[in-house]
């Protein structure tokens, strides 16, 4: 079946394209790319005033299945996926039973090719159970088709622990994600540490919580030669090792989440427990400095950390509520509006943390519109403006830190492998 | 002024008039306790409800106190012995109590901001009787009334509060409430009992207790909590004494006559000796008097206004 997609501003930056053209989707590919395309395609899209991007690769979603299906599933994260012209998403290994294993990998693979309505990768944990003692056999959690290691929503304590598995993911030839958090510094807190914490008479998370564990991983991935890949950097002073990194040559990349370039811990006043997440948001000075950094390319990527959880679990006593926070369907809209119309980078960067990074830190042939590419594409009328509100998402989940909070940036159409899975209507 | 507000959750959250506006309605709600029958009728046939989820006795009974003197019928729920025990989520109890057509709920918790969380989703009024670290409002404002009645004015006072700083609820609402009215405000604890960015609040710091005594016209002592699982945080007691403790000897050295207050209950020989919480400094037991009035306004100013609310929305 042929797809026309007719007069859209086409950008795809790893080929520096930027023009204004149409695109013929033939199958799950794009066959062709040029002005006046006449294909008597049974489907037209009039993209005239719009832009035509890579579908977005969401490197960091918890889609809760298996486990918890009460907050997602694979068939609801990755129709919010679409919703937010997101075409492939890393599914975090924290699920119940976690991805430890190669029957467990299986066993989501089965429910990803029944259910899942975009491009669903899976990132396999580096502990049994995410325990932090024993090592996940990394090479058969590989074979069986995980792109990536994280223990994610935990740090592994153990350092031993930890240098084997950057040995082991070296060997195996895939990136190890750390979540970096020192227990030890953070446990109890539930915001950042400072005038706020003081203020709302909160227990606090240092940002030494998060810079010391950074500073540890770096070491072990340095010393290992292992693929480091930092997830939700919050703070300056991580920044400021990732770029010392960086230039002494340690195989680092980093990714952040809009809400800690967008909001500051000023946005826990009132005890809105839907600014609550792991790391907190940091200081208005940690967020510059991520702003800046993204701009540096210090920080590579642009993940969403979509952690769905119920009514029941965030409509309780801030301290007592989960830590965590959607974003899959506002991470393009966010990222355009807080980087883009502030002149942080223009269009083709801010897609290059959105697509093009993420698919090389994984491996992926995506993250591109090319003639005989795979047809991942999202649509987006850029200066279209709105409020985002609690009926908007089709995550099982509205724990959302922008909910009445104005965006540009609307998508209008994703398409993946060639199909439509999501038009504004 | 008109009070409009619906909750009463904290001091931070106050006009300098409307903290004003509490303690005048105080003032004149004292004389009540004074009378044969110490009565008035200003909240007969409303019900407020104590939902205490932390052990108290004397915010408990000083709340009952103050609303009984208003005619208001009173129910008190200790979530020990309730369906909170068998899981009931906070706004499910308080949305409960509120389809019983209670009108107030005074709330004690010991989760910072849930008086908030539980107050954005009910209609009828909230007033935070503590919450965890964050604010105890009512607390501060009988301590600001006492500190009044006995000096005439809050405005350019000199009050230091000594003790736990860190995990006080009762430090935070009265450095909003003595700031608000003009007094200065200094904080003097052990370094790790000083929390993070608190001289943004507008306060001094030490950690000697005699410079917080020296040009102080009223010290608050606030209960050292041992009982806290952060040991390590914590001076031993005999050492908290040695160093921070108030003695006679260390009020003598004040060219002032130093008012002594502490919201209870103390910790004798800890936080102050017996000789000072006895003696003609200390304020103590007139604070729990003063208590009473206090709420009873609190009491009677948010039931005025939701009354008030209630009736613009059916016009």
């Amino acid at each position: 079946m042929k797809l026309l997609i007719k007069d859209a501003r086409i950008i795809s930056p790893a080929d520096k394209l930027d023009q204004i053209a149409d695109i013929l989707i033939d199958g799950s590919k794009i066959l062709k790319i040029g002005k006046n395309i006449k294909a008597g395609a049974p489907k037209i899209i009039d993209a005239a005033n719009k832009i035509a991007v890579p579908g977005l690769i969401d490197m960091h979603v918890h889609l809760r299945e298996p486990g918890r299906e009460d907050k997602e599933t694979v068939q609801s994260g990755t129709l919010a996926a679409a919703k937010g012209g997101v075409t492939s998403v890393l599914a975090m290994p924290n699920t119940d039973p976690a991805m430890d294993s190669a029957g467990n990998i299986k066993l989501l693979k089965d429910i990803i090719q029944k259910t899942a309505n975009v491009n669903v990768f899976i990132c396999g944990a580096i502990t049994k159970e995410r325990k932090g003692k024993e090592l996940v056999d990394i090479a058969a959690l590989k074979k069986s088709g995980a792109l990536a290691i994280s223990e994610d929503g935990n740090s592994v304590d153990d350092d031993n622990v930890m240098f084997s598995a950057f040995k082991a993911a070296k060997k195996a030839g895939v990136p190890v994600i750390c979540h970096c958090e020192d227990l030890s510094l953070s446990a109890g807190g539930v915001i950042n540490a400072g005038f706020y914490s003081t203020k709302l008479g909160l227990r606090g998370i240092s940002r030494e919580s998060e810079y010391k564990r950074v500073s540890r991983d770096i070491n072990l991935a340095k010393k290992s030669g292992s693929h480091i890949h930092i997830a939700h950097v919050s703070s300056k002073e991580s920044i400021e090792l990732i770029a010392e990194a960086k230039k002494t040559g340690v195989n680092i990349t980093a990714e952040t989440a809009p809400h800690y370039f967008t909001l500051d811990e000023s946005a826990v006043e009132g005890f809105d427990t839907n600014m609550k997440m792991n790391p907190p948001l940091r200081r208005k000075e940690d967020l510059l400095a991520l702003r800046g950094a993204l701009k540096e390319g210090i920080i590579d990527i642009i993940a969403s950390d979509h952690a769905p959880h119920t009514e029941n679990e965030k409509e309780i006593e801030f301290e007592r509520a989960a830590f965590g926070v959607i974003g899959l369907e506002t991470l393009l809209a966010v990222s355009y509006t807080e980087l883009v119309k502030t002149k942080i980078l223009d269009w083709p960067q801010l897609l290059m943390k959105l697509t093009v990074n993420p698919a090389r830190v994984l491996g992926l042939k995506k993250g591109l519109v090319k003639e005989g590419e795979d047809a991942d594409i999202a649509i987006v009328s850029p200066e279209t403006e709105w409020v985002v509100e609690k009926e908007f998402f089709l995550s099982k989940s509205k724990n959302s830190p922008f909910i009445n909070k104005k965006l540009f940036g609307l998508v209008e159409y994703t398409i993946c492998k060639g199909s439509i899975v999501y038009s504004k209507g | 002024m008109v009070w409009t507000k619906k909750d009463l959750l904290g001091l931070e959250y106050l006009s300098r008039e409307e903290i004003e506006l509490i303690l005048s309605t105080a003032d004149s709600f004292k004389e009540v306790s004074t009378r044969e029958i110490k009565k008035v009728p200003a909240l007969r046939g409303k019900t407020v409800v104590n939902l205490f989820y932390e052990p108290s006795t004397r915010t408990r009974v000083s709340f009952e106190v103050a609303a009984k003197r208003l005619s208001a019928d009173v129910i008190n729920i200790a979530t020990e012995t309730s369906s909170v025990r068998k899981g009931e989520t906070l706004i499910d109890t308080g949305k409960n109590i509120q389809a019983l057509n209670a009108d107030i709920i005074v709330m004690r918790h010991n989760c910072s901001g849930a008086a908030h969380m539980l107050a954005r989703s009910l209609d009828i009024s909230v007033v935070n009787g503590g919450d965890g670290w964050h604010e105890h409002p009512t607390q501060a404002l009988l301590d600001i009334f006492t500190l009044k009645e006995k000096l005439g004015r809050i405005e350019g006072l000199n009050v230091s509060i000594v003790g736990d700083i860190a995990h006080s609820r009762v430090a935070r609402s009265n450095i909003w409430g003595l700031t608000k009215l003009g007094g200065n405000v200094t904080v003097c604890a052990p370094k790790m009992l000083i929390p993070d960015g608190i001289e943004k609040m507008g306060v001094k710091i030490t950690n000697n207790i005699e410079s917080a005594l020296k040009n102080a016209d009223a010290v608050n002592v606030l209960r050292m909590q041992f009982e806290r699982d952060e040991k390590d945080a914590f001076p031993k007691q005999l050492e908290y004494f040695r160093e921070f403790g108030i003695t006679k000897e260390r009020l003598n050295k004040s060219a002032k006559k130093i008012i002594v207050m502490h919201p209870g209950p103390i910790n004798r020989g800890i936080e102050m000796s017996s000789d000072v919480a006895d003696g003609d400094n200390s304020v103590i037991l007139e604070q729990v008097t003063n208590g009473i009035a206090v709420r009873m306004a609190v009491l009677f100013l948010v039931a005025q206004a939701n009354e008030r609310r209630k009736n613009e929305t059916v016009d």
